[in-house]
């Protein structure tokens, strides 16, 4: 995702002279050509984040399109009291790009997972917040928000993310994409759960449940008419995310659910189960201790559906 | 230099500000009155001298920008905006009261505030961006920064100010409101900011010192901005807090206290001296 989003901004820039790249001291190579063909548009502020929102708001505020970049806890968290006022207060035009969702830095430990960003930035005034499922749909959602009159939330994959879209997935912020459809349950997935999502829906196939998954890369505003449609016509509901199961995707859905039904159908939610992923490895091995893989995902579904209880 | 009538104008605009100050504080019942009455100089000079700006058109785009990073001194900001003609001079009636767009700290729903603020540490970067943009532009647009010195304490202000320094934005100037007190003491009782000067040259910025309360010496100090080419300008501005209430001044009570009439009456009685 990264990559595709490196290329996407450079497809922008050229497109409209308002687009500045800024950057706490990261993306080594990868932002060259950017930096060769606009180098006045390309801003190092080094490791301070906390600056570099407050540069952001002002180059914003001088009607430029800053785009500010670091991996996703340091470009959220570290620096949330200059996103809350200068970013959001202001409705500055600024799009905050954080990669390493989840724990796709899995080797690098507690300090490099991002597990609280959605929660937090969800949380914030005005602020949307995106996580795509696979590169199509990065490329399709740095776009999306360029055209955003506001701040956005971009939580990327790195590289090597699994491939969703095996060809350009219609985006539109604030609206699902349904990846597969199905009616004896409904799995809700953002990010790079989206792929574990579908995986757990091919195991569940082979037992005869059809299982319809959910990319909700749009976790604020929430698309609520999909989720009211799944739960009309799923048998049962769960959500998935690389993400505290706290103010996440799953809290999002289940507001939803409560305010508009009184939650009709059996509904679970994925997720760290409120802990730091403490334990290090590749995503896929830490989505196996935290109960994230597809394995887990479809053996949920089976649960709740043979036991029926909301 | 300025020719002495057009100093004593601006001291009588400092003057008619400290006043409308006291009567919106007591309207408002609001504190932080110390910190509003220090700046007070420094934001008269900035308005009726140095800036340019409409204030017919406030979002006019070839004004320079001025930033209040010590929004806690919103009321000496919103005085000099009214006097300045940003909007009518009764509208300060209103601060802090229900419903009113007059808040307490520095808001851009005030015509002619170009940044909310409040929370300290968050101004200086938001000027580096805006040089930064007009730099890009060839925009001859200019930044100023009033910081509170409490304010210094923020690690954000020395990451906005090492970067003003590294990018070399001449097109940038801050200054200090050097009151000598925070929140729960003087400063150096607090958390020394000595060697305040040494401490921004030593990130790249031409420095100056300067009594922030000598009208002349704020006008002559801004008129020579930028000091150096290729460096962002700082002035360390000595002030007092409660400047020209004479039981205000040097007075931490005066952070926090809100007045009754009687003592709005003596200060304006000695606001009304000259």
């Amino acid at each position: 995702m990264r990559d595709a989003f490196v290329r996407s901004l450079f497809e922008l820039a050229g497109e409209d002279p308002t687009v500045f790249f800024l950057t706490a001291d990261l993306g080594v190579f990868i932002f060259d050509d950017f930096k060769t063909a606009y180098p006045g548009r390309y801003i190092n502020l080094g490791i301070a984040e906390a600056n570099m929102i407050g540069v952001s708001a002002g180059l914003a505020a001088s009607g430029k399109m800053p785009y500010a970049y670091s991996i996703a806890p340091f470009i959220t968290s570290r620096c949330l009291d200059q996103i809350r006022v200068d970013i959001c207060y202001h409705r500055s035009n600024v799009k905050l790009v954080g990669v390493g969702a989840g724990f796709v830095y899995g080797s690098l430990g507690a300090t490099h997972h991002a597990i609280e960003d959605i929660a937090v930035m969800r949380a914030l005034p005005g602020m949307t917040v995106i996580a795509p499922a696979d590169p199509l749909e990065a490329e399709k959602a740095t776009r999306a928000i360029h055209d955003l009159d506001g701040p956005a939330y971009l939580r990327l994959g790195r590289n090597n993310d699994p491939v969703v879209y095996g060809s350009e997935p219609g985006f539109k912020i604030g609206k699902a994409n349904i990846v597969r459809s199905g009616k004896d349950a409904a799995i809700i997935a953002t990010g790079t759960a989206v792929y574990s999502a579908l995986q757990a829906a091919d195991m569940l196939d082979r037992d005869g449940i059809d299982v319809r998954v959910i990319d909700m890369h749009t976790v604020k505003p929430v698309d609520m008419e999909a989720i009211l449609q799944a739960e009309e016509e799923a048998g049962a509901l769960i959500t998935v995310e690389e993400h505290n199961i706290l103010g996440g995707l799953g809290s999002a859905v289940a507001e939803v659910l409560s305010e508009h039904t009184g939650v009709k159908k059996p509904f679970r939610r994925l997720g760290l189960k409120d802990t730091f992923c403490t334990s290090v490895g590749t995503p896929e091995y830490i989505r196996e201790q935290y109960g994230l893989d597809p394995k887990n995902i479809a053996r949920t579904i089976q649960d709740i559906l043979a036991d029926g209880s909301r | 230099m300025k020719d002495p009538e057009q100093i004593k104008e601006l001291e009588e605009q400092a003057r008619q500000v400290r006043r409308d100050i006291i009567r919106m504080c007591l309207a408002g019942k609001s504190s932080h009155i110390g910190t509003a009455l220090s700046a007070v100089d420094m934001l008269v000079v900035m308005y009726f001298n140095t800036l340019n700006v409409n204030p017919g058109e406030p979002q006019w785009p070839g004004r320079d920008r001025f930033i209040l990073s010590k929004g806690h001194g919103g009321a000496a900001l919103y005085a000099v905006l009214a006097r300045r003609g940003f909007f009518p001079v009764a509208d300060l009636d209103g601060y802090c009261s229900d419903g009113s767009f007059m808040i307490g700290h520095c808001d851009r729903k005030v015509p002619g505030v170009e940044v909310s603020t409040g929370s300290l540490g968050h101004g200086l970067s938001i000027g580096v961006g805006m040089a930064l943009a007009a730099r890009y532009d060839k925009a001859s647009s200019r930044v100023f920064v009033l910081l509170g010195d409490g304010e210094c304490d923020e690690g954000a202000v020395w990451e906005a100010a090492m970067s003003a320094g590294h990018f070399g934005l001449d097109g940038l100037t801050a200054l200090v409101d050097h009151n000598k007190q925070q929140a729960l003491g003087h400063v150096v009782d607090v958390m020394t900011l000595e060697p305040l000067a040494e401490k921004f040259k030593a990130f790249g910025w031409s420095v100056r010192e300067i009594d922030g309360h000598d009208i002349r010496e704020i006008v002559e100090v801004l008129d020579r901005t930028p000091f150096e080419k290729g460096r962002p300008s700082m002035i360390i501005a000595n002030t007092v807090k409660g400047k020209g209430v004479s039981f205000m001044e040097d007075e931490l009570l005066w952070h926090y206290k809100s007045l009754t009439e009687e003592e709005a009456g003596k200060a304006l009685a000695e606001l009304e001296r000259r």
